[in-house]
Order: C-alpha cells, then sequence, then structure tokens
C-alpha cells in the first residue's frame, strides 16, 4: 500500500484510478448523453453532417409504435433463454462443484475453452446441425415427433436454442462461484435434518446459491436480449430481434434518431427490469 | 434400499448429466474442427460435409480478404489488451488496496459497461463519433476505442478478485525482512498478482478478438475477421473460416494447459524447498 503513495504522493489513489475513471467517462457516459441527444434530434439530418437538436419527443412514440414487436419478441426469447440457461448451467455448475473432485479445474477451463472458437463462427455451425436434412431433423422425423415437413432451421425454436447456447457459459460461471463457496458438511446435515433430498437441496444448496443465480440470470438476460446474430442467422425475418433492427436502421437505414430512440428504450427496460428483479431476488434471499 | 438407490443416483446422476452439458456445449466446436478438412469446391450446399480435404489447412488465405481481416483483429486486439489491462490492473490496485473517497462510486462504474447491451453500447459510441464530426472516419482507431473500452470492465473485475484474495501482510512480512518498498512490490506483491493479471490479459485479447456487435457499428470501411465472417454468411462461408476458429481453439488451449501447468509446477518447486 506504501510503495503506491512513496510513488504517487498523498493522491496515489486518484493517480491509479485516474485513467481508466476517465476512458470511462469519455467513452461510456458521454456517448450515453450523446445517445440522448440524437434519440431527441429531427430525423432530418444526415450521419455524415450530424443531426439538429429539437427535442423532438416524437422519435419515442414513432419508435415504439413501428418496433415494439422487436422488443416484446426480444425479451421473450431472451427470457426462455435465460431459464433453459439457469437449468442446463445449474446441472453442470453443481456438478463441478460438487462431484468433480479432482477434475474441477479441467472441467472448468473446458467450460471457457469454446469461447476462444470465434462467436459467429460457432453460431453459424449450428445452421448445419439444425439443417433441413440434418440428423437432428432425421431423427425426430423417425420418431414422429416432428411432422415429415417440418423445420428446425429459420424457426423460433432456432433462436433460442442459438441464445442459450452462447450464453450458457455466463451461467455456469457464477453459478459455480456461488456453490463452490458452500461447505459440503451443510448439505449433508441438511440431508440428515430434511425427509427428502429434494427438500434438503431447495432449502439449503439453492437458498445459498441465490447469489449466483442472481449474477448468472443477469449476465445471461442482457447480452441475450441485445443479441442480433442469432437471429439473424438462424431465424426468418419474422424472429428478428430489436438488436436486428437497431442494427438496420443505423447502418442500412441511415436513421440515427429513431436508432438511437429505440436504443434508450432497450436500455431503460432492461435497467428497469434488472432493478425490480434485484430487489425481489434480495428479499427473498432475507426471508 | 430406497435411499441407498437415491444416494447412488445423488452421486452419478449429477455428474452424468453435467458430462452431458458439457458435450452440448462442444458440438459446434466439433462440428466446426469437421468442416475444417470438408471440401466444398465442388457443392453449392455449404452447410453439409462433402468430402476429405487437407486444402483449407494448407491454403488458409485463399478467400479473398480473410487473412488482411485477421492481421486486423489481431492487431487491434494486441493494441486494446494491452491499454485495458495497464489500465484495469492500475484501477484495481486503487480499488483493492486503498480508501478514498468515491471509492463505491467507482465500483459501480466499472460494472455499469458489463450491464449495458453490447447493441446499446454500440449505438452509442456511434452517436457520439458522428456528434464529433466523425463519421466519415470511422475505422481502425474508433474500433480500438470501444474495444479498450469493454475490455477494461472485465480486466478490473479479474485483477481485483485477485488482489482481493492476497494476504497484504505478505508485502508487511518482507519490508520486516528489509526489503524496501520498490523491492516489497516488485518481488512480493507483484508475483503474486501476476497470474490474475495474464488471465485478464487473454480474456481481453479474446473478447476484442471476437467482438462484432460493437464493432460493426463502429468501423467504418475496415474489416474485422467477425465483420469478415458475417459478411461471408450472407454468401456462402468459405471453408477457411473453419480453420481458424479450430486454430484459435487450439492456441487458446494450449495457452491455458499451459499457464496451468507451470503456475503447478512453479508451486511444487515451493513446497518442495
Amino acid at each position: 500500500m506504501t510503495t503506491m503513495q512513496r510513488v504517487f504522493g498523498k493522491n496515489a489513489a486518484y493517480w491509479l484510478i485516474g485513467p481508466a475513471a476517465l476512458w470511462l467517462g469519455l467513452f461510456f457516459l458521454v456517448p450515453m448523453l450523446s445517445l440522448l441527444t440524437t434519440s431527441l434530434s429531427d430525423p432530418a439530418g444526415s450521419p455524415i453532417y450530424g443531426y439538429d437538436l429539437t427535442w423532438r419527443v416524437q422519435n419515442y412514440v414513432e419508435a415504439l409504435g413501428d418496433y415494439w414487436p422487436y422488443l416484446v419478441r426480444s425479451l421473450i426469447y431472451a427470457g426462455i433463454a435465460t431459464a433453459l440457461c439457469l437449468v442446463l448451467g445449474y446441472v453442470l455448475a453443481y456438478a463441478i462443484a460438487f462431484k468433480a473432485g479432482r477434475w474441477k479445474t479441467v472441467m472448468l477451463v473446458l467450460v471457457i475453452a469454446p469461447f476462444f472458437t470465434s462467436f459467429l463462427v460457432r453460431t453459424l455451425s449450428w445452421k448445419l446441425i439444425l439443417a433441413d436434412n440434418g440428423w437432428v431433423v432425421n431423427t425426430l422425423q423417425w420418431l414422429h415427433v416432428m411432422s415429415p415437413d417440418g423445420r428446425l432451421l429459420a424457426t423460433p425454436f432456432a433462436v433460442v436454442a442459438g441464445l442459450t447456447y452462447n450464453f450458457l457459459p455466463f451461467m455456469i460461471l457464477p453459478l459455480y462461484a456461488s456453490l463452490e463457496k458452500i461447505e459440503p458438511h451443510l448439505i449433508e446435515a441438511a440431508q440428515d435434518l430434511y425427509a427428502s433430498p429434494w427438500k434438503g437441496f431447495l432449502n439449503v444448496t439453492w437458498k445459498l446459491s441465490i447469489p449466483g443465480v442472481v449474477g448468472g440470470t443477469l449476465l445471461t438476460f442482457i447480452p441475450a436480449s441485445g443479441d442480433y446474430i442469432n437471429a439473424a442467422f438462424l431465424g426468418n425475418p419474422n424472429t428478428q430481434m430489436v438488436g436486428n433492427k437497431i442494427q438496420a436502421l443505423f447502418t442500412t437505414g441511415g436513421d440515427y434518431p429513431h436508432a438511437a430512440a429505440l436504443s434508450v428504450i432497450l436500455m431503460v427496460l432492461i435497467v428497469a427490469m434488472v432493478m425490480v428483479y434485484v430487489r425481489r431476488a434480495g428479499t427473498e434471499e432475507l426471508l | 434400499m430406497i435411499t441407498r438407490v437415491g444416494n447412488w443416483i445423488g452421486r452419478h446422476l449429477m455428474i452424468t448429466m453435467g458430462i452431458l452439458v458439457l458435450i452440448y456445449m462442444y458440438i459446434p466446436n466439433f462440428v466446426v474442427a469437421l468442416m475444417s478438412f470438408n471440401d466444398a469446391s465442388e457443392s453449392r450446399n455449404l452447410y453439409q460435409f462433402q468430402s476429405f480435404t487437407w486444402n483449407n489447412w494448407l491454403n488458409p488465405c485463399e478467400p479473398n480478404g480473410m487473412c488482411e481481416s485477421l492481421r486486423v483483429s489481431v492487431s487491434v486486439a494486441l493494441v486494446a489488451t494491452i491499454v485495458a489491462t495497464i489500465l484495469g490492473t492500475l484501477a484495481s490496485f486503487a480499488l483493492v488496496r486503498h480508501r478514498f473517497e468515491g471509492r463505491s462510486t467507482m465500483n459501480l462504474f466499472i460494472f455499469l459497461p458489463m450491464a449495458t447491451p453490447e447493441i446499446v453500447m454500440g449505438s452509442s459510441l456511434l452517436a457520439l463519433f458522428v456528434a464529433g464530426g466523425l463519421g466519415g472516419k470511422l475505422g481502425f482507431w474508433t474500433i480500438l476505442v470501444a474495444h479498450i473500452l469493454f475490455c477494461l470492465s472485465f480486466v478490473v473485475v479479474t485483477v481485483r478478485s485477485r488482489l482481493a484474495g492476497l494476504d497484504s501482510n505478505l508485502e508487511k512480512a518482507a519490508m520486516d525482512l528489509y526489503a524496501n518498498e520498490w523491492q516489497a512490490f516488485w518481488r512480493v506483491t507483484f508475483p503474486l498478482v501476476f497470474p490474475g493479471v495474464l488471465a485478464a490479459a487473454l480474456l481481453a485479447f479474446s473478447l476484442s478478438f471476437d467482438d462484432f456487435i460493437i464493432t460493426n457499428l463502429n468501423s467504418g470501411q475496415t474489416v474485422t475477421f467477425p465483420m469478415f465472417v458475417w459478411g461471408a454468411a450472407q454468401r456462402g462461408v468459405p471453408m477457411q473460416v473453419n480453420v481458424v476458429g479450430t486454430a484459435m481453439f487450439l492456441i487458446s488451449l494450449a495457452v491455458v494447459v499451459g499457464g496451468e501447468m507451470s503456475s503447478r509446477r512453479r508451486a511444487k518447486m515451493l513446497a518442495a524447498r
């Protein structure tokens, strides 16, 4: 501690944090303000010459009126994907934390490793797995689970499956971190005290892992609701999410004010949902 | 009897299901590796395995523009990693080792970018650049600014947790043994924090290399590797894309495993002393 003070003087902490704080301020806070002013500007401007700030609140009304189905779809898809991630992620995180023994480190590395193959390339590979004449569809049709002309690719199912796959590691790591802290003796004691293992699990393990559940669901839901790669590669024009629309308005559409308004709406929705959710989870934890 | 069956299931079912989830996570990696050996020259259907070939691995740069995009991605990722790791490590020291006014605000502030959807962060940066008159000058530098920004928070979170787990008494002990402050820092604190810094740098590199959503909005005419894949996906992806994906996976796995093994060897050597 004192090394730093010797080198930087009394205000060591401010010298250390200054550069990072400056970067975040200049390129995170200021852009957010810029996004706000753009969303209230006259759409008659152009991306090259800029837009005039006319406090045009109408942009928000128009963006909501035109694109609300995309918003609703994004929240639903991201919600389902998060729930699926929670189930799959809990199983794997539990297995690593309590059952993996000396394979713990290896399994953790294996959870992170798929990250290092490009996100887009991996998502594209689902196109091949879910293809109309692929083995998944063929097997399901052979089992009569699916009608002979049914398909998986270019359906909402494929988009949700892609989201679930892509954001699963974000769920597993926080879950593992909170499960790993639980003393195994506590679980044994619970099994001695409660009639069924299920009740013991609910009353002890699940309750103690709530911080991981909250962290994991947030880290999954937030990026999933803004994602548009899965919808673009695995969906069809009727499964597009709000990210597809914002991106299209900014790039090909060249309509910055409406795109910015839609971006702000998404951000506000997410912040509001996160705040309600965290507060609820917090009170549940106290009970 | 029933409880014994239940116990057996409890012991083995969870690990079996866990391994099944892990296998599910690897299906795409397996498909990508397989397709890197696919000979797609004869067929129009690019999403099916045709016949085996070494050609994609022998001529990785065959597709027009792919290796240029790789070069752009690697140089952006290298610079972004270095800057974000330095800024982030310094900030972590301030947050863990110092008590100062505004510390809890800073902790929240650092976390905010991670809680923002990429599409929002990307569009806000674009709004800033356009408002600043840089609308026609988007490219390498605007991509770099954006990448440093989103890597920064992840570096701080990673280094901070490593630093928080360190006993600051170790430095005091070193100084009791007549190390001066500078020696105590470089010989005791820094080597102990270094694995955290390295992990943070690795994470920053892969985040930057792989980013598409933020980059796509702020890149202008510059093409990174993910943007090359995005563009190619509209026409039909060259199989060499799978070569890059597989190679990246193998290289980073080697780095992670090598790092883990060397830190274990060091721990053993220290224990043997």
